[in-house]
């Protein structure tokens, strides 16, 4: 069976934890985490409410294959409606946590209404109680868990917690598990804050067994992890370099954006990639770069835990931030870094702990602060704003001194926690913000690779790589090489990835697996593992209804075709140089095509026809 | 040749297949916190170690028990617990000094590392063969034998 | 060679098998006074409660083990011994000579003086005997007082509550096994008693026991209670089993005096288990321990030297873990600390939990822990190798539960990929 078929459910308003049965209609409809708590989050929450508001409701939730033997188990998902774009929000973690809830008997939490005071959730098994956690707000994510860690003195507790940004009203803060693991985007941290909800505790001991057919499990999976290993991308690629590995790839092929956007190619490039992480210091000799780390079941094993140098300025007299942790992923190097045009590694790798230790998305951060510095550079925000800090592109101490007065809540961090749009928006300058629905984009410029354009035009919860990441195809090949600037079968590439990837994100496993597994891979997984057919054919279906639904949500939120658009920087201003000179996003070119490829009408509904077809 | 297993931190990523193997051959169902063998994390060092029960011959668990629960799997050299006969006194789990020997809320007993009777399911399933299961003299066993016996001195004095 | 060992506890049955691994020619006898195949005191809480059968305390499979090994078991009272003779009489009236010869005689419980102590409601729990006594008089719902919360007590304490009966515990000291925790965690096990729904008196004691008629008895309490019981057990300490060697030339005091190899002030004649006074690894002092995993290391040892094969003994480490109703603690060593040591200590009384590591220097010298069951053996592998944790003695002041990671750490290579 896999799901556990037990829901908790947590009415912070009453202070009561109840436990019922998962939906098993909706779980063979949606599988699970992903798609199954997106369908409960539609049909149990108005799509018109406000997402800070106590009628809006937190699910964390896990896939039937989470905290099992498959490869990459560790996942689970943060779904909501999100605060920085008003749409449907679903962030994805990796770590310990996910598993954890899993063994604790639960495929999800839903959270509902709104605690009085501080709360955190303790989660032993089938024991689930509020802790007042009045001691605990206005402290960090790592000082969180250490505390909750000494207080129940049992180190194999796995906690998922919000920092001091989510508490101040960051509009993109991210809920951090493990203490480096985030569930990042769209802003699900700051929606357990607006509940009062500081942190959810666990420890699972009860075992995930049942699973459908085990033998037929153990085979399929060991199959998966075989061609896991065998592949260049996730059996070498990824474990040695990392995401990071991409930094140099992109900047190459004249795919990387620089200082917000205003420019494709970054020079500091090579001193902010997987390469210079590997690369031994002066100062001590060691690496950047310690080790690779795996989250829970994962055989690919890309996370990366760096130090940063003890003598860097930024971490000089502060022993704390001077030993191992989570260390500079592609998206966050490329946001704090190339978008900031700041090449330091070090202020980098020491910034994004600041981003894991204070739960702030790195990407929405980093562009943010980039959008600042093109407004700062122009006049728009002065040093009177800053509180005195000089915020030009590629200035490494006022790029620390910014991110550490934003963490501790200073003079601007009211204006930063805004994200781009809201920022641009409020000194001007609304055409610089590089965002769709609110949300900013990676690390992979439209202009240069034209699918991923589409992509962040229609991806439900704003711009984002991981709703389809074409990246695979358009650069890596994967499954097949499709041109960069072709625009000519990248609404059916996109669709494709979506859908894939929906389905992915609601099993449990992990989206870097799709490097090397094809769905005939992970289908037979999931069948192994569940009851009910889930064959290649039906699990691609499930994907497409899971689009579709997110997609139904945000239409009743008051999306529209309108905001299935990039900026207009990218669809007019053309890369000055490099070997993508002269391109620009032809959006429109792919955008009617891709209503089309999904059965969509040519201004972006859902037609009866087509929800039923997808049993919506 | 009796074989051992041989554990190698440096390779180890922490993706606890191998507590997830454990779990499964003994219990059924993946729950590393039933797991013989645990992964330890070094957050501040960026170093993950997986350590379970070396097989010691001082064997400190066996001599405590008081109702001759443990014994030696002679096809292994496994030191094996009983179910049938261990009454969960715990007084092994103190003696010990390794802590590899573990009071089983679950099951009302002690449970330990039993080589799985030979085959090892944490190393077949450990991605970066940080775990192996190996002829005993070619290994760091030895080694990790020597260290432990220094680290205690009656192991020493006694043997 | 001919090897005699008085006392089929776990020291005389240890002591034995070692002697054969030693020394394969040996003759090897064990004497012991019990009408029962060796067994196990430890494993009489788990009688008590039908976990195991009678058989199931057995040292060893009586059947076979011993006759496998060619070791003799002799079930016979030993009255007397002449150590210039080198013979010792039984009370069948039989003597036996030997070359070398083990005391691992045990001990036995000691009754305060408290009138009413020879009413027939009245045991102790140290033997078969007594348990069987025990699982009569304490049926499912009848009212047991027991005296004396000290180890042995806390053990029993938890078999009587899966008994079903209504108990009423009474204990002098200020708290709850007072000689292996501290007063937090004594406290934390009190709490959790009366939580269970026990009785727990502590700095009180039994003024008088008298017959209350109906097969009841009345216990008076120094407080001025006064308490009915259909049974009262009395675990108020024990003491060496020294007569035997009362008047001769084996010195004595707590126990029967030993050196690091076990070896009594008569150089043939070797001691070990609850009547040996060993020497102790925190302090160095010779001590009586009274635990079973000294009595098994003072078998080894002592067996070793009568076999000529033996080392000095770095001393034995005094150690306890005890299952209160479901809330396990334990201690090691100087759990108490020492003069101008560190101490490290997480207390969490809502959740029942409590650790505390004791330092002297850089070193692990004692710990307690209530609480906890994964790993709590590596306290004693830190403790008894001495370990310079000056690496690790930070963290593990900030967090004393990451005792694991400081073993690993401080021992195995963590190797860098
Ligand atoms: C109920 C109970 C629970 C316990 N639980 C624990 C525990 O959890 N952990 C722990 O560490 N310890 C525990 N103990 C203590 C432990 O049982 C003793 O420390 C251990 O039995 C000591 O072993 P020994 O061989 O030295 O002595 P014993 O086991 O007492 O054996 C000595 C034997 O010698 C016999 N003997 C004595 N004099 C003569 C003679 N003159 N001739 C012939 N035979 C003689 C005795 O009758 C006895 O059979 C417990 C004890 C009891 C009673
Ligand atoms: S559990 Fe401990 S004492 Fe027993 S064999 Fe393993 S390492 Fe040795
Ligand atoms: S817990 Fe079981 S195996 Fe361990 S000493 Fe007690 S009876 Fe023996
Ligand atoms: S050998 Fe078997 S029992 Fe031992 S740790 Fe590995 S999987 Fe567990």
């Amino acid at each position: 069976m896999s799901w556990t078929r037990n829901v908790l459910r947590v009415d912070l308003s009453k202070g009561s934890c109840t436990s019922e049965p998962l939906n098993m209609e909706w779980a063979k409809l949606y599988l699970g985490q992903r798609g199954l708590a997106s369908k409960y989050l539609s049909e149990e929450v108005d799509p018109k409410c406000d997402p800070l508001g106590p009628e809006n409701k937190f699910i964390m939730t896990t896939g039937p294959l989470t905290g099992t033997m498959a490869s990459t188990s560790g996942r689970y998902s943060c779904v909501t409606k999100g605060p920085l774009t008003g749409a449907i929000a679903c962030s994805n973690s990796g770590g310990y946590f996910g598993a954890e809830l899993k063994n604790a008997g639960w495929d999800m939490i839903i959270f509902e209404g709104k605690s009085d005071k501080p709360v955190y959730l303790l989660l032993q098994d089938d024991k689930a109680e509020l802790r007042d956690a009045t001691h605990l707000w206005g402290k960090t994510a790592w000082e969180t868990d250490d505390i909750i860690h000494a207080t129940h003195q049992e180190p194999q507790m796995r906690i998922a917690t919000i920092g001091r940004t989510a508490e101040n009203g960051c509009l993109y803060a991210a809920v951090i598990n493990d203490k480096h693991r985030a569930a990042g985007r769209s802003g699900v941290g700051t929606v357990m804050a607006s509940k009062n909800l500081k942190a959810v505790a666990v420890r699972g001991t009860q075992g995930i067994g049942n699973v459908e057919d085990a033998n037929a499990f153990m085979q399929a999976t060991n199959d998966g992890k075989a061609v896991l290993a065998e592949n260049a991308v996730t059996g070498q690629g990824l474990p040695a370099f990392g995401t990071q590995v991409l930094m140099n790839v992109i900047n190459g092929i004249g795919g990387l954006p620089a200082r917000n956007m205003r420019d494709v190619g970054f020079e500091g490039a090579e001193h902010i990639s997987a390469e210079a992480m590997a690369e031994p210091r002066a100062s001590d000799g060691k690496p950047n770069l310690t080790t690779n780390a795996a989250c829970f079941g994962c055989t690919i094993a890309c996370g990366r835990i760096s130090t940063v140098d003890p003598t860097h300025f930024s971490v000089k007299d502060k022993p704390q931030y001077q030993g191992a942790s989570g260390g500079l992923e592609y998206e966050a190097a490329w946001a704090l870094g190339a978008d900031t045009g700041v090449d330091d590694l070090d202020a980098l790798t020491y910034v994004n702990f600041l981003c894991n230790e204070d739960g702030m998305d790195p990407i929405t951060y980093g562009a943010t602060v980039a959008a600042a510095m093109e407004m700062f550079e122009d006049g728009n925000i002065t040093t009177e704003h800053t509180g005195g800090i000089e915020l030009t592109f590629g200035n490494a101490e006022a790029f620390v001194a910014i991110t550490e007065q934003f963490c501790q809540g200073g003079t601007f961090a009211e204006d930063l926690g805004l994200g781009s749009k809201r920022l641009t928006e409020k000194y001007g300058r609304p055409e610089l913000s590089m965002t769709v629905k609110g949300q900013e984009f990676p690390a992979y410029d439209p202009r240069g690779i034209q699918g991923i354009g589409l992509n962040y035009a229609t991806s439900n919860r704003g711009a984002c790589h991981l709703r389809g990441y074409t990246i695979a195809s358009e650069v890596l090949g994967i499954p097949v090489k499709t041109e960069l600037n072709d625009t000519d079968g990248k609404p059916e590439l996109v669709k494709a990835f979506q859908d894939a990837t929906a389905l992915v994100d609601s099993s449990g496993l992990c989206i870097f697996t799709t490097f090397a597994w094809g769905m005939d891979n992970i289908a037979p997984q999931i069948d192994a593992a569940c009851e009910g057919d889930w064959s290649v054919e039906n699990c691609l279906e499930v994907g497409e209804r899971v689009w579709n639904m997110e997609r139904l949500f945000n239409e009743a939120a008051g999306f529209t075709a309108d905001d299935d658009k990039l900026p207009k920087r990218l669809l007019e201003e053309a890369i000055k140089d490099g070997p993508t000179k002269g391109q620009v996003n032809r959006l429109g070119e792919m955008l009617p095509k891709y209503y089309e490829v999904r059965g969509w009408t040519a201004d972006g509904k859902i037609p009866e026809e087509t929800r039923k077809r997808l049993s919506l | 040749m009796q074989k051992s297993l041989h554990i190698d931190p440096g390779k180890c990523t922490g993706c606890l297949q191998c507590e997830m193997a454990c779990s499964y051959e003994h219990t059924g169902t993946f729950n590393p916190s039933r797991s013989y063998i645990k992964v330890f994390t070094f957050h501040h060092e960026g170093r993950f170690a997986p350590y379970t029960c070396t097989q010691c011959d001082e064997a400190w668990c066996m001599r405590a028990c008081p109702v001759d629960a443990i014994s030696v799997d002679m096809a292994t050299g496994a030191k094996v617990v009983s179910d049938d006969k261990c009454v969960g006194c715990k007084v092994c789990t103190i003696a010990c000094p390794f802590g590899t020997i573990n009071y089983s809320q679950a099951t009302g007993k002690v449970v330990k590392c039993d080589l799985c009777g030979g085959d090892p399911q944490c190393a077949a399933a450990c991605p970066t063969s940080a775990i192996t299961y190996v002829d005993a003299d070619w290994t760091g066993y030895d080694r990790m034998m020597a260290s432990a016996a220094k680290s205690l001195p009656s192991a020493e004095a006694t043997a | 060679m001919q090897h005699l060992i008085i006392g089929a506890g776990p020291a005389g049955v240890v002591a034995a098998e070692t002697l054969r691994k030693a020394d394969p020619d040996a003759d090897i006898a064990i004497i012991g006074d019990e009408p029962e195949p060796p067994y196990s005191r430890m494993a009489i809480p788990y009688y008590l409660i039908d976990n195991i059968d009678e058989s199931g305390t057995y040292l060893r499979d009586p059947k076979q083990h011993f006759a496998s090994l060619d070791i003799e078991v002799v079930q016979q009272r030993v009255d007397k011994i002449d150590t210039t003779g080198k013979t010792v009489a039984l009370a069948d009236g039989s003597s036996r000579s030997y070359d070398k010869l083990l005391l691992a005689t045990g001990s036995h419980p000691v009754s305060p003086p408290i009138p009413g102590l020879d009413l027939p409601q009245v045991h102790s729990c140290w033997t078969l005997a007594d348990a069987r006594n025990i699982i009569k008089l304490a049926q499912s719902g009848s009212n047991v007082v027991l005296i004396g919360a000290g180890f042995i007590g806390c053990i029993i304490l938890e078999a009587l509550v899966r008994r079903g009966v209504n108990l009423a515990v009474i204990e002098m000291g200020n708290r709850m096994v007072p000689r292996m925790l501290d007063e937090k965690a004594g406290g934390l096990l009190e709490t959790w008693c009366k939580n269970k729904g026990i009785d727990v008196h502590t700095s009180c004691s039994v003024d008088g026991i008298s017959d209350a008629g109906d097969g009841q008895v009345e216990v008076s309490l120094s407080d001025g209670g006064k308490l009915n019981a259909a049974l009262v057990i009395t675990a108020t300490g024990v003491r060496a089993n020294t007569d035997l060697v009362e008047g001769s030339d084996i010195k004595v005091d707590q126990g029967i005096l030993v050196d690091r190899r076990m070896q009594t002030s008569n150089a043939d004649v070797y001691a070990a288990g609850d009547v040996a006074q060993g020497v102790d690894f925190s302090t160095g002092n010779f001590e009586v321990q009274a635990i079973q995993p000294t009595a098994t290391d003072h078998g080894r040892i002592a067996a070793l030297n009568m076999a000529g094969q033996g080392d000095e003994h770095h001393g034995t480490l005094n150690m306890n873990v005890l299952d209160t109703v479901g809330l396990v603690s334990c201690s090691f060593g100087l759990w108490m600390g020492v003069d101008g040591g560190d101490s490290a200590e997480l207390y969490n009384p809502d959740e029942f939990q409590y650790i505390s590591l004791q330092f002297d220097g850089n070193t692990l010298v004692g710990a307690s822990s209530v609480g906890k069951t994964q790993h709590v053996g590596v306290l004693r592998g830190l403790i008894e190798s001495k370990i310079d944790l000056s690496d690790w003695k930070d963290r593990l002041m900030a967090d004393p539960t990451a005792i694991m990671e400081a073993y690993v750490g401080s021992t195995q290579e963590l190797g860098y990929s």
